[in-house]
């Protein structure tokens, strides 16, 4: 199996304080790796940093060029910067994901729509192929930007807050899909809700300005504490749940 | 004999100016309706003012005196926002009064009357030269080479700038072309329809296409077209009626906007009629069913 990147020490601060502190990271081709921490815990900094977004103060990321490099990762932002009145149709919002694997000059070639035209079948927007973003929901929004995310079959992809669009009518299919491109793609997704994310990933980075990693899907009692307060979840005794060993 | 070369003459000049204008017009004005810069474009126009008053002083050409102060002043903002050290529509406002000011200021210190100083300030077909016909001629070639060559990277990069980060180095550098090329755009058409004017021979034919497309293609292509119509009709309007070029123009496109924008209502509406028409029809056949 081999590695994609890797992190050695890396530290970012927007000016007061640390958002990140000295984290060693790394992430191989198969990977699909849960992202949780609290809320300004620097989970969105560190996608950030692999996307070159932001420059650590210190450390540094090293990719593997023969399969990624920082130019051609597939990337579902949590918030969205686009304006929704643009003019674009769908599917152009879409064919945007392909340009991590074009040069600067950027013709769209028929096969590139074809392939447009089945990402868009495969998250049933194809009524809307043809739709301006801002006749859609915000859960088909986010599914356009997952389309984006995935069109140019990165090796890696990231996924910011994923859940917060995603009615539950999509859920089951939005997780199958990520399994499925799992066999293609490593996934690093963030969320700060475990319960979401507990059953479909296959290890853990628990970021709060530190990165705890945990290889194996299980989450204890004192990794929750990292949250720095009280966390419940209530089940109905149905819900798959998983516990993970306790941060040295 | 002379007087119908003179005419002639300012037929084709009349009819290549309505042609380059609408073209760079219509490409320069659906990048910045669709990216929200208009107001931008405002400020880049007011501030090239500045440029025109020193050329008058200095006794140079007054459009390369607005073309620097244009281009500057574009960068400057661009360059402001993209490093987020100040709020862009205040920038905007402070560069908009202070080009104003300083082309005011020289006008003022250049000894003699200006002839030519309202044909600036609103446009006039009469005093655009051979030159600047050209210069709009080659404008034209320019951007639609670079917009037909850079389409989906410039398109996704004013869509979502941040987005385009994560794949593109060349984002800033996009960025500032653009709004260079814009700027020239902005200053070889003040000759046209002049500084006041000019801002809504950019905006309006791209919001006339808005009315029934949003695919940007079709935006530019219906800009030109709409812009070339309202330019024409223009003309022919002024010279008739004995009114200034400029004004009529803007005036004639703001009538396409809204007699376009009616009779899209119009047909909306009617094709709305006919569908409740059909469900009034399939109501009551269930309800004969029904029974």
């Amino acid at each position: 199996m081999s590695c994609l990147f890797e992190m050695h020490s890396v530290s970012v601060s927007y000016g007061s304080g640390f958002a990140l502190r000295d984290v060693n990271f790394s992430v191989n081709e198969s990977d699909f790796i849960g992202v949780i921490g609290p809320n300004g815990g620097g989970k969105t900094t560190l996608l950030k940093v692999i996307l070159g977004l932001v420059k650590p103060v210190s450390g540094e990321l090293v990719f593997n060029k023969d399969l990624v490099d920082g130019k051609s990762i597939g990337y579902l932002p949590q918030i969205s910067t686009g304006d929704v009145s643009y003019p674009l149709t769908v599917t152009d919002v879409i064919l945007s994901g392909m340009m991590i694997r074009k040069k600067i000059i950027s013709r769209m070639s028929s096969s590139d729509k074809k392939r447009a035209a089945e990402v868009i079948g495969e998250l049933g927007l194809s009524r809307m192929a043809r739709s301006s973003l801002n006749e859609l929901s915000g859960g088909q929004l986010q599914r356009v930007f997952l389309g984006r995310a995935i069109i140019g079959d990165p090796k890696l992809l990231l996924l910011d807050e994923p859940g917060n669009f995603v009615d539950s009518n999509f859920e089951k299919d939005f997780y199958d899909k990520l399994r499925d491109l799992n066999k293609r793609m490593a996934i690093l997704m963030v969320s700060h809700d475990i319960g979401m994310i507990s059953s479909h990933v296959k290890s853990y980075a628990c970021v709060n300005m530190g990165l705890h990693y945990h290889p194996s899907s299980e989450i204890t009692n004192e990794q929750l504490l990292a949250y720095g307060c009280p966390i419940q979840l209530i089940t109905h005794g149905e819900v798959p749940h998983t516990v993970l060993k306790t941060h040295n | 004999m002379e007087g119908s070369i003179f005419q002639y003459d300012f037929i084709i000049k009349g009819l290549l100016g309505a042609v380059f204008a609408s073209i760079t017009a219509g490409l320069a004005g659906t990048y910045i309706v669709s990216r929200r810069m208009v107001f931008l474009s405002g400020g880049i126009t007011h501030a090239s003012f500045g440029g025109i008053g020193i050329g008058y002083f200095a006794g140079f050409n007054p459009v390369v005196g607005a073309a620097i102060f244009g281009i500057l002043s574009a960068l400057g903002v661009e360059y402001m926002s993209i490093k987020q050290k100040i709020r862009e529509d205040s920038a905007i406002g402070i560069l908009w009064a202070f080009g104003m000011a300083i082309g005011i200021i020289f006008i003022y210190l250049t000894p003699g009357y200006s002839p030519n100083l309202m044909s600036y300030l609103f446009g006039s077909i009469l005093t655009v030269t051979n030159a600047d016909i050209i210069a709009l001629g080659i404008m034209s070639v320019i951007l639609i080479l670079y917009f037909s060559i850079f389409y989906r990277t410039i398109l996704y990069i004013s869509y979502d700038e941040s987005f385009a980060r994560t794949y593109s180095p060349y984002v800033n550098t996009f960025k500032y072309i653009t709004t260079a090329l814009i700027a020239l755009t902005i200053v070889l058409n003040i000759r046209m329809a002049g500084v006041i004017l000019v801002l809504s021979l950019l905006t309006i034919p791209p919001n006339i296409a808005m009315i029934f497309t949003r695919v940007y293609s079709r935006i530019i292509v219906w800009s030109i077209l709409s812009g070339f119509v309202g330019i024409a009709a223009g003309y022919v309007i002024s010279y008739y009626a004995g009114i200034p070029v400029g004004a009529t123009i803007i005036f004639t496109l703001v009538l396409i906007w809204a007699i376009v924008k009616i009779i899209y209502q119009m047909i909306r509406s009617g094709k709305k009629d006919a569908r409740r028409t059909t469900q009034d029809v399939e109501d009551k056949s269930l309800i004969t069913n029904d029974k």
